[in-house]
């Protein structure tokens, strides 16, 4: 079973590493958003005001996921979805992509940040924090975004169904984000932040229950 | 549930609560004063809207497990209700707080939750719309249903716990248990919760009674 799982991603890394068009289209999505923003912001670097620079960061963030995860199913045509059925079990699969979507997603994050870092200016004060609430929010985020991108996938492939039912789904997950980075940002003291990263933990641990309880059904249909 | 008495009984309590609300004694607080009264039509909403909500995700769970259309009949229709008392508690809500707090949206986190709930409600209308093999439908939006409930849980119940909300009874505002007098305010309001609720299920009732005739009628056609 665990064989089945770490096949099932190392698929998904190779096929992502052979075709880098999907990896490198997220990065200069990403780049090319943060230039925007810069630009349009029109601030010298360092000079934005912090509540801005962290919610633009997680709006940025919440885009590229949308774009990169999103396609986990969608790119599977249905004569393959079939063959993999043939092959295991539906938690099998769901885990594979789980695990290769959480890594593409903290990677967005971290090279999102680097960039953003560079270009807008850095003014985090707590690493740990806010690497951990970057972390837990790409659990979170690959957590939904996998499973909307499985019922997207039956029905119609629409990428405009896919932002809709995604977005109100990941918005508790954002919302805890947003407000533990403005915390690791302001270095406050870190009893007052572990309340909300075990809440984050705890959000995160029901979307995931949730997604491996109910993946077995859509993949069914 | 073709049974009189029960809708008897929500009717009445509706009426009662119209009558006893509006015209019965009910306490003098600080910045609430007579506004007070809104709790026995804005609050039974939002317990009404929670109730179906649930009762909704019992019924998918129960389709998914049986398959049998009925119950995901009973799902679609007891959401449509809740989203009317969800727009119905956020008008009440709005109407409040333009006397209570001067403006009709203040970004209280309660408010923000229920208007993302809502979002997600009419995400999932959207994605059933967009589905046109019945079975499908009913699979992939009972899926959508139980993972949408899974995440409004915490959006509802937790998040706006951790900061302070700007309604009575949250962040040292005077509410519900504060005060001694608060025996007037409870014979008025949980008969408003039951006849509210009541009156919900009756309109999914007759809703649901419905719709089974039209899919009687595309049957025989």
């Amino acid at each position: 079973m665990i064989k089945q799982v770490i096949s099932i991603f190392d698929k998904e890394v190779k096929l992502e590493w052979r075709n880098k068009t999907a990896f490198n289209g997220i990065v200069l999505y990403l780049v090319s958003t943060i230039f925007i923003c810069y630009l349009s912001f029109n601030v010298k670097t360092g000079q934005m005001q912090t509540l801005t620079w962290n919610a633009l960061f997680w709006i940025i963030i919440v885009f590229a996921n949308i774009n990169g995860v999103a396609k986990s199913f969608l790119q599977e045509g249905e004569g393959k979805m079939l063959y993999y059925y043939t092959l295991c079990k539906p938690q099998v699969i769901l885990s594979g992509k789980l695990i290769f979507n959480v890594l593409l997603s903290v990677l967005i994050a971290l090279i999102g940040f680097s960039v953003y870092a560079l270009i807008l200016g850095n003014p985090v004060s707590n690493y740990i924090y806010f690497l951990l609430t970057i972390l837990f929010a790409s659990i979170g985020f690959s957590g939904v975004l996998t499973l909307v991108s499985g019922i997207v996938s039956k029905a119609n492939n629409s990428t405009a169904l896919m932002a809709v039912l995604s977005f109100p789904i990941l918005l508790p997950i954002l919302l805890m984000s947003v407000r533990l980075s403005n915390n690791a940002i302001d270095g406050i003291d870190i009893s007052l932040m572990n309340d909300k990263l075990f809440t984050l933990i705890a959000v995160d641990a029901i979307v995931i229950t949730t997604a491996f309880i109910l993946f077995p059904f859509i993949w069914r249909s | 549930m073709r049974k009189t008495w029960w809708k008897i009984i929500g009717v009445a309590l509706v009426f009662y609560t119209l009558i006893a609300g509006l015209l019965m004694d009910a306490p003098r607080l600080a910045i609430l004063n007579e506004t007070i009264r809104a709790m026995h039509f804005h609050v039974p909403m939002w317990f009404g809207m929670v109730i179906m909500l649930t009762a909704s995700v019992i019924f998918s769970i129960r389709y998914l497990r049986t398959g049998n259309q009925k119950f995901d009949i009973y799902a679609i229709e007891l959401v449509n209700t809740s989203i009317l008392f969800g727009i119905l508690g956020l008008a009440t809500g709005m109407i409040w707080a333009n006397y209570t707090w001067g403006a009709p949206w203040s970004s209280d986190p309660k408010q923000n939750a229920s208007a993302i709930g809502m979002l997600i409600y009419f995400a999932y209308i959207l994605l059933r719309n967009s589905i046109t093999d019945p079975q499908q439908k009913a699979k992939i939006g009972a899926v959508y249903n139980i993972f949408a409930y899974a995440t409004l849980i915490p959006l509802l119940f937790i998040l706006p716990r951790l900061t302070d909300s700007l309604h009575p009874g949250n962040g040292g505002n005077p509410g519900f248990n504060a005060y001694e007098l608060d025996g007037r305010l409870r014979m008025v309001f949980y008969p408003a919760v039951i006849g509210w609720t009541l009156l919900g299920v009756w309109l999914t009732e007759l809703r649901i009674r419905l719709s089974f005739i039209k899919s009687k009628i595309d049957e025989e056609d």
